[in-house]
């Protein structure tokens, strides 16, 4: 698991064998990358489907007017499945209610505040989870989000209250540091990594683990918290350093989103279309290749998870100034995670990840009405997470669950033109636009695969 | 044991690696199997061995069809084979290696090592093989592994032995050894199939000869026939079996290696104080075997190796303190060894590959720092590239990996060859290549060295040395043996690779002639007739 | 003939020359120790003059009772940092000569560093430092770790790489729990947490293995699954009748007679749960199984070269899939620690990162079931000080020790702390 760092040595007895297993599983990752980034959109749409059938059977088990209409099932099997019915229907209405659009609000504004909610929630998902992705994309498996994320909220709050200065530069100042932030906690585990080829696995597990107790020992700070009490809570940022919010004091959605799309937007550049993303996508699917090339893949490396952790102390930061205002201990929640939940939804494509964290933030959002009108716990949202993701990841699996033939029916080895032709000329995001519009509303799953690419 | 295929078919999707194979291995006979690279004959043999099913047709063991299920029933039913990539686990030792699958043990699955290590003591004295049963296999030289993994066959009482290109890792003379002991088996009853590529050591050792090509059976012959007809039989036209060429014209020295020394990350030396000299216009080949020291050689003069000591000069610049960008923009040309891991990336299209060590500069970058990527002009000039190199594919938009080997490599020349060389270094440049693509590589080598350009070539096999090179540098142990003109014997270079300095190699080899030399001198006698 | 064979035998020497003489000397353990006996120095030379600092050796219900033991905090301070200055000077000559030490420098250095840390934290506290109550401790949070780890090494060991250790210990908790509270007695809940476990491992081997996806974000994502599923559980049934589904379990004290009696070490050794006991086995038995028996030979092939166990009639896949649950069983059983071992419900996340750690103790231990323990040691050793240095109010954060079984193990994998090797075919899924 851990990179041997160099690579195996040079006894006669090893470089006859010309394949380094790491070298080999490292082509593995990004071949298990790539699968995933060939994955229908109806493989998605089943994956939904296969969480929400598992949510419910979970919903159904905890609820006792359906555990005691089960009692006798044999009796009256209608009651079971009328009540089970009931409480589905409460259950995921009210999730949807929260997420998008809720049609038993009293006013449009309150109408239509799910949605702008599930965008609130999905800016730090989409920020870290393309911090992700890129790493992804690089041959490398960040884990680390959930570090940089603390980081980069930790240092952007506190130069949002402990700073004065005039308001937009505030916010500027404090942005920078958010990702200055991160990308220092990703640029440890890139640095060791490129240096001395420590896996970026453990040491991003590791460094979370560090960044929770570093923030745990500022929280006990008087310099750090400015607030004079002895709760672990920091003082709170300051006007001129929060984002603004987009639609007036009702709603909270905030000028992050916007970051969001930008930085959406650059991601797909600087992969795409720039010889530095050139160079990242070289040394995620052939290191070897990218250094025989004069690639400096030590550079490449460092580079990749220190605009990782840049992107995820983003998040980070966006979440504090635009959200959250306060630090504290479990700032982080569990974005760290669930943005590999997005960059692994969204196939490591940067408008996938931001329709993935989309997505989630839908769930998170709706999954706070859930929670309070029905008494489901939001700790189901983690059990739809990870279900939609271990289903993607397995789309053979899902094909059997659904009784699907084989994606396209001709043999593995003929499957990887998963280039377009770049000349091509279609601009890439919009053909990815009508692709997802092509899935969203069924049709068949043949045209979807091919567009997707 | 009598091995008798029928019609054994093998695909791999739409592709057909074994198309209706049948042959017969008699008891007590060495069976070569002849074929070029991609043939199929590695996949047939792993047919047998229980590693692939196969989709059509049966294997027969002594007549009785068997059917198998994985290697281990291929093990239980006679059958062991010694693979061209060692199946040998570099931490575990002799011992562990060859008791792994077949342990004895005591109580409650404890090994009983003693048991295990008086049956590889018992085995090697048996064929005299000096091998320590206590020794870690990633500390022993490769003839030893070889041995090792006989040993193991052996231990398994294996009837059949499928020797998968096991001449490709040794000296001539330690070939010489393995052929002894090939005898030896088959004498003793074993029956043997050797698969190779090489003509020369097919007629020294084989019984009778099948020859496939493209999966399947083109003929049957004996080793009498000569190496003109067996080319003509592995490869379906008439090849000549060296590349035309005229002597190269050396000019002045203008790339030089001095006191050069490159550790390995374990800290062992692997090039150890290498002086070399190329002049313009020539091709200087480094022979040796696998392992000595040569790929070390090539990186550090690609500057993916940092040496630890001495300099490398391309007409007077010290090329040390460049970066391999820097070396590359200075002139020097690289084809790696390993194509599929080190010249390409797989996934990437043809268009990318062609433009892996240019895309940040013009014009295939531009923008502020040259930070934005000009594909279309990349495509462009891919296009041109490949249709002057003859590149078989769809489109410069496929991945690289959808092309045929050769196609792969003609296309990692045709990047390195369009930009204005100085010097050229490739290692291993045909290997795995069919005998086409062989050609093709060969005869852009020494277009390039006609243009005046210094090559460098590292090679493990001696036919591609003695066909290509003007002259021949032996490496061993990391360190050059001695640099000799290109019309040294064949015996004199194999005794170099194990080692043996010039002068007493001269001498041993005057007095010992190897087995295969003999039947080199019998079959050029013949063929002058 | 005759001379082809000699030729060969050139060929098997090892490599001879000039060769052997270039390779550096590694001065970076010699530095580390220099670094460390300046600190023991530092505490010497900050310790307050004729302060005292407090050790309690005893526990209730010991044998024969120890005094608790009063040092003067600046003369130990010295004595401890001279001892510690030499030994480090005896580590730059051996490093010179290009000798190899045992691991007895390394434990007796650490254990007179920790001392010295001791006398220097506790100097003029007022507190007694609760030695026989910190190893305790020590043991007791390295329990869950140990398991852990013997979990990822059986995993890793044979190609497997398990970052779910996490969510097996947290399934292994949650239904030690509820399986105990049900039939109101703790070692029911011990018979039925492998079986939680197990069946994370087999979601992970089920993903892994048959549909190959990378093990790594399978791991992950069993690690999310596993806290939302216990954490809805808890939230609903658990905490909708906690009379029935989690009522707290303890699994009974069985001292040892005689062992249990020797001062210091019996009590933190032989006075635990069979749960502890079973620890004890286990580590014994991998130990010797791992490098000693056919199962464990081909458990290496497999997570080496699966390729070469195949063509020896190993099966690799099913190797992997029974290694990987049944290390499963073995982190669920480690889980239950967290409950019944110790007496406490179920609490939502509450392995908190002890996943994480027993993974980079199997690390740091190189895969060997005796060095996993040692690090496992280490860890819970130094959270344990941090908890006591929290409870007496050091200068020295406890959230600093906290971290350190995370800063030791980054330390580790970038290659300060030798080279560290793993299996190599570990990740990577076999297919024919």
């Amino acid at each position: 698991m851990t990179d041997s760092g160099p690579q195996p040595g040079t006894s006669p007895a090893q470089t006859s064998k010309q394949e380094g297993p790491w070298a080999e599983a490292e082509g593995r990752l990004s071949r298990a990358l790539r699968d995933l980034s060939q994955t229908s959109w109806l493989v998605t749409v089943l994956s939904v489907v296969v969480a929400l059938v598992v949510g419910a059977v979970l919903i159904l088990g905890a609820n006792e007017e359906v555990q005691g209409s089960l009692s006798y099932f044999f009796a009256q099997p209608t009651d079971f499945l009328e009540t089970s019915f009931q409480v589905l229907r409460e259950a995921y209405s009210s999730l949807f209610r929260g997420a998008v659009f809720d049609w038993q609000a009293s006013s449009v504004e309150r109408a239509i505040r799910p949605l702008t909610e599930t965008m609130v929630y999905s800016v730090p998902l989409i920020l870290a989870g393309l911090g992700i992705a890129i790493g992804f994309r690089s041959g490398m498996l960040n884990i680390g989000g959930q570090g940089q994320i603390i980081l980069g909220a930790t240092s952007a709050g506190f130069l949002g209250y402990a700073l004065s200065l005039p308001a937009g530069l505030h916010v500027l100042l404090a942005l920078a540091g958010g990702i200055i932030g991160g990308a220092i906690w990703g640029g440890i585990a890139g640095v060791l990594k490129a240096r001395t080829g420590a896996n970026e696995v453990i040491v991003t597990i590791m460094l979370n683990n560090i960044a929770i107790y570093l923030l745990a020992w500022l929280l006990k700070q008087d310099w750090f918290k400015q607030t004079g009490s002895n709760q672990p809570l920091s003082s709170s940022v300051d006007e001129s350093a929060q984002l603004f919010s987009l639609l007036g004091s009702g709603f909270r959605i905030h000028a992050g989103f916007l970051i969001a799309i930008l930085a959406t937007v650059f991601v797909w550049w600087l992969l795409e279309r720039s010889t530095i993303g050139f160079e990242f996508r070289a040394i995620g699917e052939n290191p070897e290749a990218a250094r025989t090339a004069g690639i400096n893949v030590t550079k490449a490396t460092a580079l990749v998870l220190i605009v990782a952790g840049g992107l995820a102390g983003l998040g980070g930061a966006a979440h504090v100034l635009g959200t959250e205002y306060r630090i504290a201990g479990g700032i982080a929640g569990s974005l760290g995670f669930d943005a590999i939940t997005v960059a692994l939804l969204g196939r490591s494509k940067p408008l996938g990840t931001f329709l993935a964290g989309l997505l989630l933030g839908g769930l998170r959002a709706g999954g706070v009405l859930m929670q309070a009108q029905t008494g489901t716990p939001i700790d189901i949202v983690l059990v739809l997470q990870a279900v939609i993701v271990l289903m993607i990841a397995a789309p053979p699996l899902v094909r059997t669950i659904f009784f699907l033939p084989r994606a396209d029916g001709r043999p593995r080895l003929k499957k990887k033109h998963r280039r377009r032709p770049q000349a091509a000329g279609t601009d890439e995001s919009a053909s990815r636009e009508s692709t997802l519009a092509t899935a969203d509303s069924g049709s068949a799953p043949t045209t979807t695969q091919e567009a997707d690419k | 044991m009598k091995l008798e295929l029928r019609g054994v078919t093998k695909r791999f999707g739409s592709f057909t690696a074994n198309d209706r194979i049948s042959l017969t291995v008699e008891p007590g006979e060495i069976h070569a199997l002849l074929g070029e690279n991609g043939a199929g004959k590695s996949t047939l043999m792993n047919t047998i061995y229980g590693l692939y099913a196969p989709d059509e047709g049966e294997i027969r063991l002594d007549d009785e069809p068997v059917s198998f299920n994985g290697p281990g029933d291929a093990v239980a039913a006679g059958i062991g084979m010694v693979h061209q990539h060692f199946m040998l686990i570099p931490v575990f030792t002799v011992t562990e290696s060859v008791a792994l699958g077949y342990e004895p043990t005591r109580a409650a699955g404890i090994m009983d090592m003693k048991q295990a290590r008086e049956k590889v003591l018992e085995i090697s004295g048996r064929f005299g093989f000096d091998v320590d049963p206590d020794a870690r296999i990633e500390d022993l030289p490769v003839g030893a592994q070889q041995r090792v993994e006989i040993i193991k066959a052996l231990s398994r009482d294996a009837k059949v032995l499928i020797l998968d290109e096991p001449t490709a890792v040794l000296t001539p003379q330690e070939t010489d050894e393995l052929i002894t002991i090939m005898g030896q088996l088959r004498d003793s009853g074993t029956s043997i199939v050797f698969i190779t590529h090489k003509l020369r050591e097919v007629r020294a050792v084989a019984d009778r000869i099948t020859v496939i090509r493209r999966g399947a059976v083109v003929g049957e012959t004996t080793p009498e026939s000569t190496e003109t007809e067996l080319a003509g039989l592995m490869v379906g036209r008439e090849v000549n079996l060296t590349t035309a060429k005229e002597p190269g014209v050396p000019g002045d020295v203008s790339f030089s290696v001095q006191g050069l020394t490159v550790l390995s990350p374990m800290d062992k030396v692997v090039v150890d104080n290498v002086d070399l000299e190329v002049r313009r216009g020539e091709i200087l080949v480094i022979a040796g075997v696998d392992g000595n020291g040569q790929s070390e050689l090539a990186q550090a003069i690609l500057g993916i190796r940092e040496p630890v000591a001495g300099r490398i000069l391309l007409d007077d610049q010290d090329l040390a303190p460049l970066s391999v960008k820097q070396r590359l923009a200075a002139g020097l040309g690289f084809v790696p060894e390993d194509r599929s891991t080190d010249g390409v990336i797989g996934a990437f299209t043809v268009t990318e590959n062609y433009g892996l060590d240019m895309y940040d500069t013009a014009p295939y970058a531009g923008g502020p720092g040259n930070v934005a990527l000009r594909l279309p002009v990349m495509r462009k000039a891919a296009q041109t590239q490949a249709e002057r190199f003859d590149v078989r594919m769809g489109s410069v938009d496929d991945p690289i990996s959808t092309l045929s080997g050769g196609n792969q490599q003609k296309v990692v020349l045709a990047r390195e060859m369009s930009r204005d060389l100085r010097l050229f270094v490739a290692s291993q440049p045909t290997r795995g290549l069919d005998v086409g693509s062989i050609e093709f590589v060969h005869r852009t080598v020494i277009e390039e060295r006609d243009k005046g350009t210094p090559c460098v070539i590292v090679s493990t096999e001696l036919d591609e040395a003695l066909n290509l090179a003007d002259r021949i540098a032996v490496m061993y142990r990391g360190r050059i043996v001695g640099i000799v003109p290109v019309t040294t014997s064949r015996d004199v270079l194999g005794l170099m690779m194990a080692g043996v300095p010039l002068d007493e190699a001269k001498q041993q080899a005057a007095t010992h002639h190897t087995m295969l030399s003999e039947a080199d001198e019998t079959a050029e006698a013949e063929e002058n007739k | 003939m005759s001379q082809t064979v000699e030729t060969t035998a050139v060929r098997a020497e090892p490599s001879e020359g000039p060769s052997t003489g270039v390779r550096p000397i590694s001065w970076k353990y010699p530095i580390t120790y220099a670094i460390l006996a300046v600190l023991g120095l530092i505490f010497a030379l900050t310790n307050p003059a004729g302060a005292r600092t407090h050790f309690r050796f005893a526990s209730a219900g010991d044998f024969f009772e120890i005094p608790i033991i009063e040092l003067p905090s600046r003369p130990a301070g010295w004595v401890l940092a001279i001892v510690l200055l030499a030994l480090a000077v005896f580590a730059f000559r051996q490093a010179a000569r290009r000798a190899r030490t045992g691991l007895w420098l390394p434990l007796l250095f650490g254990i007179l560093f920790v001392l010295a840390f001791l006398v220097w934290a506790g100097a003029d506290r007022g507190a007694v430092i609760p030695l026989v109550t910190m190893l305790t401790g020590a043991l007791a949070l390295s329990v869950p770790l140990i398991f852990g780890a013997m979990c990822g090494l059986v995993g890793e060991r044979s190609g497997v790489i398990n970052i779910a250790i996490e969510a097996q210990l947290l399934a292994g908790a949650f239904l030690a729990a509820v399986a105990a509270s049900v039939f109101t007695n703790a070692y029911m809940g011990l018979l039925f947490s492998p079986l939680a476990g197990a069946m994370v491992g087999a979601v992970l081997v089920f993903f892994s293995v048959r549909y190959q996806v990378n093990q790594i974000i399978v791991g992950v994502v069993l690690n999310v699954l596993i806290i939302g599923l216990t954490g809805f559980l808890f939230s609903t049934a658990l905490s909708d009748n906690p009379g029935l589904w989690n009522t707290r379990q303890q699994l009974p004290e069985l001292p040892i007679p005689l062992l249990s009696q020797i001062p210091v070490l019996g009590p933190v050794l032989f006075d635990q749960t069979i749960l502890v006991y079973l620890m004890y086995v286990l580590v014994a038995v991998l130990n010797v199984f791992l490098f000693r028996s056919r199962w464990g030979l081909r458990t290496r092939a497999v997570g080496e070269h699966p390729k070469a166990a195949d063509t020896v009639g190993i099966k690799v896949n099913r190797m992997r899939v029974y290694n990987v649950i049944l290390a499963g069983g073995i982190a669920g059983l480690g889980g239950s620690f967290f409950t019944i071992g110790q007496g406490l419900a179920f609490g939502k996340e509450m392995s908190a990162g002890a996943g994480f750690i027993a993974l980079a103790a199997m690390i740091l231990g190189r895969w060997n079931p005796i060095g996993a323990v040692l690090a496992a040691l280490l860890f819970g050793f130094s959270t344990s000080l941090g908890n006591v240095l929290a409870a007496i109010g050091t200068p020295v954060p406890s959230e600093a020790l906290l971290m350190l079984p995370y800063v030791i193990t980054i330390f580790a994998v970038a290659g300060f702390v030798g080279r560290i090797r793993p299996p190599a075919a570990n990740g990577t899924p076999y297919v024919k």
